[in-house]
C-alpha cells in the first residue's frame, strides 16, 4: 500500500543488505584482457621484426671496422680484391645525387604545390591532385627507364652548356670533353650524377609536394582575405599569408624528399655507371651512391664484404633515418603542422 | 531630361496608386545603354594581350635566335630559353604600362605555372614514353599467355610473354600483404586503442624504420635467409622482403586512419557497455574502413613496383613458377630491370611492355583507391 512506503524505517537491515561501496576500478574483463594482451604482443612482434633489423644491421659495423679498420669511412675504392673496402665515395656520391635532385625538386615542387592550392581553377584542382598522388604511386623502375631512354637524350645539351659557360665551376668541369672542339664527346656526359639527380628529383617532386600543398590548403582564410581586402595582388597574399604559414611544411616536405632521394636505388642503379673515383664534377660520366654499390656487389661477395655491405647499408638508414626525424620535428614544430603527418 | 517627348521604359500610371506600389522613375535610353554589366573577372583585355604577345614574341626570338646566332642546341634548351625569354619579356611588357607590385604578381604567377606544367609534363612524359614503347609487345595475345621458357632474346615478339612475371608479382604481393597487413593493422589498433609508454615505443620504433631504404631490407633478408640459412633464392624470400619494407608503412598509415575516429564513437559505444575489443571490432574499425582500404590499396601498389628488394632476394627465370618456396620466381618490375639491361632491341621492346603492364596495373589501383575513398558515409 502507499502509506506502507512513507513508515518511517524503524528496524535497521540484516546486516547482508548492507551497502558497500562498488570498486571503482572494477578491472577488465576477460576479453578485454585478451584484446589488450594480445595486441600488445603483437606490438612487441612488430617491435621485435622491424627494431632487429636495426641492430642486426648496426652490428654488422663491429666486424667490418675490424676487419678493414675506420679506412671503411675514408677509403674511395671498394675493391676486395685487393682487401680496400671503403664506403667515401659512395657516400659523396649519395649525398650529390641528392643535393642535385633536391636543387631541381624544390622549385618544382614549391611551384606545383602552390599552383595546385592557390592558382588552379577549382574545377580542375581534385584532377592536379590525383595525378599528384599517381605520379608519387608510378613505380621507381620506370623511371629509370624513362630517364635512361628519353630524358638522358635531351639532358646531353643542357649538361655541355652548363660545362661549356660555367665549366670554371668545379662542379661543372668534364674531364676528357673539350667544350669548344670540333666533336662532341656524348659519352663523357651519359650515365652522369646529374642525369640520375634530374630523375630522382621527378620522384622528389609528388612526394614534397603533397606535403606542401597540405600545409598551403590549411592557411587561414581569414588571414588571406585580410590581406586581399588591403588590395595585395593573389602573390602578394601568397608571400604575405601562404609562404610564411606553410614554412614549416615546406622545410618538412623538401627534407622528406630527400629521405627518398638518399635511399633510392634502382632508377640511379639504371643510369650511372660504378665509379669509385671520388668526384664532384656531376656532369661526367660515372658515379657511385651507397645503394647502387650494394646492388651491384651483393652478388659475388663473401661473408666479411657483405656484412660490410650491410654496414653501407647501415650507414645509409642512418642517413635517412636523421633527416626523416629532422623533417618530422620542423614539420609538427611549425604552426601549421599540428595536426599534419608527414 | 529637358526634351519633353522623352519616352519612358515602363507605362505610365493613371489614375491613384493603390498602396504598397512601387514607382520606378523613369530612365532614359542614354542611362539604359550606359547600365552594363560590371565584369567580375579579373582578367582584362590587357592581361590578356600582354601574356599571349609575350608567348608568341618570346617563341618568335629564340627560334631566330637559338641555333642560328647563338651556339646552344638540344630541344630540352630551347623549352628553357623560351621560358626565360618569356618571363622577361612578359615581365617588360607588364612594366610599361602597370605599377611594380602587379608586375611581381604577373613574373610569380608565371613562374609558378611554369613549374607546375613541368611537373605534369614530366608525369605525362613518363607514361607516354612507356606506352609508345611498350604497345608493340602488348599488342601481342601471346605476350600475356606465354613465359620466356625456351624464348631466346632475339625471338619475334609472337613468342614468349610476361605471364611468369604477371605471375610472380601477383603471388609476392599476395603474401606480403597476408603478412604484413594484419601485423600491421594490429599493431595501430595497440598504439591507438591500448596505448601506454610500451606503445609509444613501438611507434617509436615503426616510424624510425619507415627511413630502412628498401634496398637494405632486401639485403638483410638475403643475409639472413639466403646465406646464413642457406635457402636458395626463391620467390618467398623476396615476398618477406616486401613485407619487411610494407610493415612500417601499413602499420603506420593506419594508425593516422584510427586516429581520426571521433572519439565520441567509442565513447557512445562504452557507454552502451561495450567492453573494448568489440568497440574496437564493431565501432572503430568499420568507421575507419575506407581509410584503411586506402592504405592497403596504396601499400599493394608500392610493393607490386619494388624492384630493388626482389632484385636481391628472387632469382630472374625464364619459366613459369607458381610455387613460391623452391626455384626462383621472376617479378614485373624484375623483369623490365633485366630485359632493359639486356641490350637486345627486341628484349628491350618487351621490357617496355612488361613495364606497360605495371603502371597500367598500378594506375588500375590508383583509381580503385579514388573510388573507395569517396565512397560515401551510410548509416549515420
Amino acid at each position: 500500500m502507499l502509506t506502507d512506503l512513507f513508515e518511517p524505517q524503524a528496524e535497521p537491515e540484516p546486516a547482508q543488505y548492507v551497502d558497500r561501496p562498488r570498486a571503482i576500478e572494477p578491472g577488465l574483463s576477460f576479453g578485454d584482457k585478451v584484446f589488450r594482451h594480445g595486441t600488445r604482443a603483437i606490438g612487441a612482434l612488430v617491435l621485435v621484426l622491424t627494431g632487429s633489423i636495426g641492430i642486426f644491421l648496426g652490428l654488422q659495423l663491429i666486424p667490418t671496422v675490424r676487419r678493414y679498420g675506420l679506412g671503411f669511412f675514408t677509403q674511395t675504392q671498394f675493391d676486395p680484391g685487393r682487401n680496400v673496402v671503403g664506403i667515401a665515395s659512395a657516400i659523396v656520391g649519395t649525398i650529390e645525387i641528392a643535393i642535385i635532385a633536391l636543387v631541381i625538386a624544390f622549385p618544382l615542387a614549391v611551384g606545383t604545390a602552390l599552383f595546385v592550392s592557390e592558382y588552379a581553377p577549382a574545377g580542375v584542382k581534385s584532377i592536379l591532385i590525383s595525378m599528384l598522388d599517381l605520379m608519387a604511386a608510378i613505380p621507381s623502375i620506370i623511371y629509370g627507364v624513362w630517364g635512361v631512354a628519353f630524358l638522358q637524350g635531351q639532358l646531353l645539351f643542357v649538361a655541355r652548356w652548363l660545362s661549356q659557360y660555367l665549366g670554371w665551376l668545379p662542379f661543372f668541369k668534364v674531364h676528357g670533353a673539350d667544350p669548344r672542339g670540333a666533336t662532341f664527346p656524348q659519352y663523357r656526359y651519359e650515365l652522369s650524377a646529374f642525369v640520375a639527380g634530374v630523375v630522382v628529383a621527378m620522384m622528389v617532386v609528388p612526394l614534397a609536394c603533397s606535403v606542401m600543398r597540405n600545409v598551403f590548403t590549411q592557411a587561414p582564410m581569414g588571414e588571406r582575405e585580410g590581406a586581399l581586402a588591403l588590395g595585395s595582388t593573389r602573390w602578394g597574399m601568397v608571400r604575405a599569408v601562404v609562404l610564411p604559414y606553410g614554412r614549416g611544411g615546406i622545410i618538412g616536405g623538401t627534407m622528406l624528399g630527400l629521405g627518398r632521394a638518399l635511399g633510392e636505388t634502382v632508377a640511379v642503379l639504371l643510369i650511372i655507371s660504378l665509379d669509385f673515383g671520388l668526384k664532384i664534377r656531376i656532369l661526367e660520366n660515372g658515379s657511385v651512391t651507397i645503394s647502387s654499390l650494394i646492388a651491384d656487389r651483393f652478388g659475388d661477395a663473401t661473408s666479411s664484404q657483405l656484412s660490410a655491405l650491410l654496414a653501407a647499408g647501415f650507414v645509409l638508414f642512418l642517413m635517412t633515418l636523421v633527416v626523416n626525424t629532422l623533417a618530422a620535428m620542423v614539420v609538427s614544430r611549425s604552426r601549421s603542422g599540428a595536426g599534419l603527418d608527414v | 531630361m529637358s526634351d519633353p517627348t522623352v519616352v519612358v521604359d515602363r507605362p505610365v500610371v493613371d489614375g491613384p496608386l493603390s498602396p504598397g506600389t512601387t514607382v520606378v522613375a523613369p530612365r532614359s535610353p542614354e542611362e539604359v545603354a550606359a547600365d552594363s554589366r560590371r565584369p567580375l573577372s579579373s582578367r582584362t583585355l590587357d592581361d590578356r594581350l600582354s601574356l599571349g604577345g609575350s608567348v608568341v614574341s618570346s617563341l618568335a626570338l629564340v627560334w631566330l635566335l637559338y641555333d642560328n646566332v647563338l651556339p646552344f642546341s638540344g630541344r630540352l634548351g630551347f623549352v628553357l630559353c623560351w621560358f626565360a625569354a618569356f618571363i622577361g619579356l612578359y615581365g617588360g611588357v607588364t612594366a610599361l604600362s602597370q605599377p611594380r607590385p602587379i608586375v611581381v604578381d604577373r613574373t610569380a604567377s608565371a613562374l609558378i605555372a611554369g613549374a607546375a606544367v613541368t611537373s605534369f609534363l614530366a608525369l605525362g612524359s613518363t607514361i607516354v614514353f612507356t606506352f609508345a614503347h611498350g604497345w608493340r609487345a602488348i599488342v601481342h595475345l601471346n605476350f600475356f599467355t606465354t613465359d620466356m621458357a625456351g624464348v631466346g632474346p632475339q625471338d619475334s615478339l609472337n613468342h614468349g610473354g610476361i605471364l611468369h612475371a604477371i605471375a610472380g608479382s601477383m603471388i609476392e604481393v599476395a603474401i606480403a600483404v597476408t603478412v604484413a597487413l594484419p601485423l600491421g593493422i594490429s599493431a595501430a589498433v595497440y598504439m591507438t586503442e591500448v596505448g601506454g609508454r610500451f606503445a609509444r615505443f613501438v611507434r617509436t620504433v615503426i616510424e624510425a624504420m619507415t627511413a630502412l631504404p628498401d634496398l637494405v631490407a632486401g639485403l638483410f633478408i638475403y643475409a639472413v635467409l639466403i646465406v646464413a640459412f642457406g635457402q636458395s633464392r626463391t620467390g618467398l624470400a623476396a615476398s618477406l622482403a616486401i613485407a619487411i619494407t610494407m610493415l612500417p608503412i601499413i602499420a603506420r598509415s593506419s594508425e593516422v586512419v584510427l586516429r581520426v575516429v571521433p572519439g565520441g564513437l567509442r565513447e557512445a559505444s562504452f557507454a552502451l557497455g561495450a567492453p573494448q575489443w568489440r568497440t574496437v571490432w564493431r565501432v572503430v574499425l568499420p568507421t575507419a574502413r575506407p581509410g584503411l582500404g586506402t592504405a592497403l590499396v596504396l601499400g599493394i601498389a608500392r610493393g607490386i613496383g619494388e624492384t630493388a628488394p626482389v632484385l636481391i632476394t628472387s632469382g630472374a627465370s625464364t619459366f613459369f613458377n607458381a610455387d613460391p618456396t623452391t626455384n626462383p620466381m621472376n617479378s614485373l618490375p624484375l623483369f623490365v630491370y633485366s630485359a632493359v639491361r639486356s641490350g637486345q632491341p627486341t628484349y628491350i621492346i618487351r621490357g617496355y611492355g612488361a613495364a606497360c603492364v605495371l603502371l597500367t596495373i598500378v594506375m588500375v589501383l590508383f583509381v580503385f583507391v579514388r573510388i573507395l575513398a569517396r565512397q560515401p558515409e551510410s548509416g549515420r
